[in-house]
């Protein structure tokens, strides 16, 4: 089948995914790559050609900021879409599997309430527009003292209470939601790059990289955005408190290269525009600051593990072959382990697609 | 000391991992059917394009060489034993000298001679060479038969009809799997079967095949009734026999199978056979799950000198399309409602079965409901009461997160 799906997919089933061009890296994936870097491209350095797009969603803007329409509303509203329009393909195809449904109706809600309409309104309000589904090392200047001195010290009770929810997210939450449900109640259920993944990226999910080798480049570069994300926000801190400092004159920039690199280029140009070369959660897994976190908490300190059912395991390989983040699942379940991943986002395909019943999503 | 395994099957593979890990042997897997260990269950899935057949390898490539195992992708033509040592030869025209041989050669198609059986179109599905045929097979075809009742036909018939045949099943039984299934069973899977799209004939054998003119390609067969059915593809799965064709041809013991004792140890010193191939005083042991077992503890009897193989309590597992399916001790076909308790759904597709002797359960099985292996077989292997499983059936359950309960 070399056409987009357009009919209802039947329920959890693969057939001929690995013959579709669409899915399997053929031609048309990588057309729709360059589409989608393209689009990232323009979005961040020449926008210029987005503007007639841009003005044609002005009534909305009106609507929901009380402003014209600029790129950035543009691309909230494509993405928000396309996380609804796919969602809606990703609960008709799940649709026997209650832990999809409720996870995807969840992302899809925080998506347009958290992501795109409240922050709209906040804008219209003429506040700060604040995205309260996203944290500290995702958005590292949540936590720049520039904006949390900001917010807490403000007399404004809406501006406290993002203050508040900010830190209390970060320090708090994280870890013990973490502890109790392991990454996914962040990955899987709350996040918008996973809500993106988990649907506009589900008919990719299979081309994520299983080699060990894979494996070992992911915990080095993970690791590595997650130490300069520390970094950052460190230097921002000194300059804060010491602004005579030559520290102070470096931080603004090295900010600023961070947000190139990791920020725009590799969180959007290569996490989305990659999703059909190499899966929908590059980004999640190479990239994003906030899983390393939650990674290591999920692998030191969290009671969700996947738990492999006895000796059932055929060792077929659906868990690997379909695995999003490029686990080779199959590796522990043929030998009875349960798997205890940092990277695991929890997003239970594995489980679903297992036929023999081996593998289940725990908070033990 | 070097070892010889013939077969890359999960028994030889598992054989040669278990060498490994408990001693510093040499290892070489002779394997005529694919240079590198796959997953034979998957092969379906292969067919389905669920999976790339790269995607069945449990283990990447360069484990073999890191594990010291040397991988050999040939036909052994025949094995010599010139008393302690022992030659495998090649179709190549190369020798291995070996100290110690495994045969884990594994199954073929058990076919019964019917007209037509060789015609172009008519295949089984258990090798590799088989999921190449069917791609052959399927091109431009739009019927097709499915000829057993069995696991590997409801595997066929799927991978058939997800290619968009439309596929017609002989089985011989009254109901689909009726020889190991209770009636209500056999009757939910039947039905769930039939519901697929299937033209499901029950209580019918093949009679004969029949090729089209020019005596090409399969046309039609007919069926014990005396029925024609189009078919432009016919897999047989009427079962598998052990491959014994080279033990015989060394001079091993052989009835069905090669005949082992409980050590895996064949008539010849140093000759050992594991797997579907292998016979043991009560029969033949022709399951995946049993053959991995083997591997295991073959290599443990050569390294360790262990103790004779002993079997755990039963269990398998098979999915009917949507329909997954595990089985834990003894469930057989006519248990009933004296001899078992059965729940089911309204409008089933969910079923459990808790077989017991004396107020003591001796099986557990579920339709679309997933079992704990070690909460199932501790409460078999205990002989634990059958009330006590009913009120503590939640903790065996292995269900997704948000399933509808199970109420015993």
């Amino acid at each position: 089948m070399n056409y987009i799906e357009l009919t209802v997919p039947d329920a959890m089933r693969n057939h001929g995914t690995m013959w579709s061009r669409w899915k399997n890296r053929g031609v048309p994936a990588y057309l729709l790559a360059l589409v989608l870097t393209g689009f990232y491209v323009a979005i961040y350095w020449f926008p210029e050609p987005l503007a007639p797009f841009a003005s044609l969603l002005d009534p909305l803007a009106q609507l929901l900021r009380g402003s014209v329409a600029d790129r950035w509303f543009l691309y909230g509203t494509v993405y928000t879409a396309a996380v609804l329009v796919m969602g809606v393909r990703m609960l008709l195809r799940y649709r026997t599997q209650r832990y999809h449904v409720y996870r995807t109706l969840t992302l899809m809600t925080v998506q347009l309430m958290m992501s795109y309409l409240i922050p709209a309104l906040l804008a219209r309000m003429g506040s700060k527009e604040f995205y309260f589904s996203y944290f500290w090392p995702l958005k590292p200047e949540y936590l720049f003292p520039s904006n949390i001195s900001a917010l807490v010290q403000s007399d404004n009770g809406l501006l406290m209470f993002m203050g508040f929810w900010t830190i209390t997210m970060t320090v708090v939450a994280t870890p013990v939601l973490t502890y109790f449900y392991g990454k996914r109640w962040y990955c899987s259920w709350v996040c918008g790059c996973g809500a993106l993944a988990e649907t506009a990226g589900d008919p990719f999910r299979q081309n994520s990289d299983k080699t060990l080798t894979a494996w070992k480049i992911e915990r080095w570069m993970v690791h590595s955005v997650l130490a300069s994300v520390v970094a950052v926000t460190g230097l921002m801190w000194w300059a804060n408190v010491d602004p005579a400092s030559p520290v102070a004159t470096y931080a603004q920039d090295v900010n600023k290269v961070y947000g190139f690199l990791i920020g725009s280029v590799f969180s959007g140009v290569i996490g989305v525009g990659f999703y059909p070369l190499m899966g929908a959660r590059v980004w999640c897994r190479f990239g994003c600051p906030m899983a390393a976190v939650l990674g290591l908490l999920q692998k030191y300190a969290s009671r969700f593990r996947i738990t492999t059912n006895g000796s059932q395991c055929i060792s077929c390989g659906n868990c690997s072959t379909h695995c999003e983040m490029g686990i080779d699942v199959r590796a522990y379940a043929q030998r009875g382990e349960d798997i205890k991943r940092a990277s695991c986002v929890g997003c239970g395909v594995c489980a679903t697609v297992c036929p023999r019943g081996v593998l289940k999503l725990e908070n033990k | 000391m070097r070892i010889v395994i013939i077969g890359n099957g999960v028994a030889g593979i598992t054989a040669a991992r278990y060498l490994r890990k408990l001693s510093d042997h040499e290892i070489i897997v002779v394997s005529e059917e694919a240079p590198y260990h796959f997953s034979r269950p998957a092969m379906m899935y292969v067919s389905m394009g669920h999976m790339t057949f790269d995607n069945t390898k449990p283990y990447e490539d360069w484990f073999w060489k890191k594990n010291r195992i040397e991988l050999v992708h040939d036909t052994v033509v025949a094995v010599e034993s010139l008393n302690p040592q022992l030659h495998v030869r090649l179709r190549s025209g190369s020798t291995i000298d070996a100290d110690t041989i495994i045969f884990a050669t594994g199954s073929e198609p058990a076919w019964f001679g019917w007209t037509g059986e060789h015609l172009p179109g008519v295949q089984a599905y258990v090798h590799k060479s088989d999921l190449e045929a069917l791609e052959r097979n399927v091109q431009g075809a739009r019927n097709a038969v499915v000829v057993g009742g069995g696991l590997i036909g409801v595997e066929a018939a799927e991978v058939l009809h997800a290619r968009g045949l439309h596929v017609t099943m002989l089985v011989r039984e009254s109901g689909f799997y009726r020889r190991v299934f209770p009636a209500e069973e056999s009757d939910i899977i039947t039905k769930h079967i039939a519901a697929q799209g299937i033209d499901l004939r029950l209580s019918t054998e093949l009679d004969q095949i029949v090729g089209g003119e020019n005596g090409g390609r399969v046309d039609h067969v007919i069926s014990s009734s005396g029925e024609c059915i189009q078919a432009d593809v016919v897999i047989l799965a009427t079962g598998v026999k052990p491959t014994i064709e080279l033990a015989k041809r060394t001079g091993l013991n052989t009835d069905r199978g090669i005949l082992v004792n409980d050590r895996f140890e064949t008539s010849l010193p140093n000759v050992f056979a594991i797997g579907d191939c292998a016979q043991f005083e009560h029969g033949v042991e022709q399951l995946w799950y049993a053959a991995r077992a083997h591997g295991e503890h073959v290599a443990r009897v050569i390294i360790e000198g262990a103790g004779p193989y002993a079997r755990g309590t039963y269990f398998n597992s098979a999915k009917f399309f949507e329909l997954e399916w595990q089985v834990y001790g003894e469930i057989s076909a006519d248990c009933d409602s004296i001899t078992s308790e059965y729940w089911s759904e309204l409008q089933p597709t969910r079923c459990l079965r808790i077989a017991h002797r004396n107020g003591v359960v001796i099986g557990i099985h579920g339709i679309g409901v997933r079992l704990r292996q070690d909460v199932c077989t501790a409460w078999i292997g205990k002989g634990v009461a059958i009330d006590v499983v009913r009120k503590n059936i939640q903790s065996a359950i292995f269900d997704p997160e948000f399933t509808r309960k199970v109420t015993v």
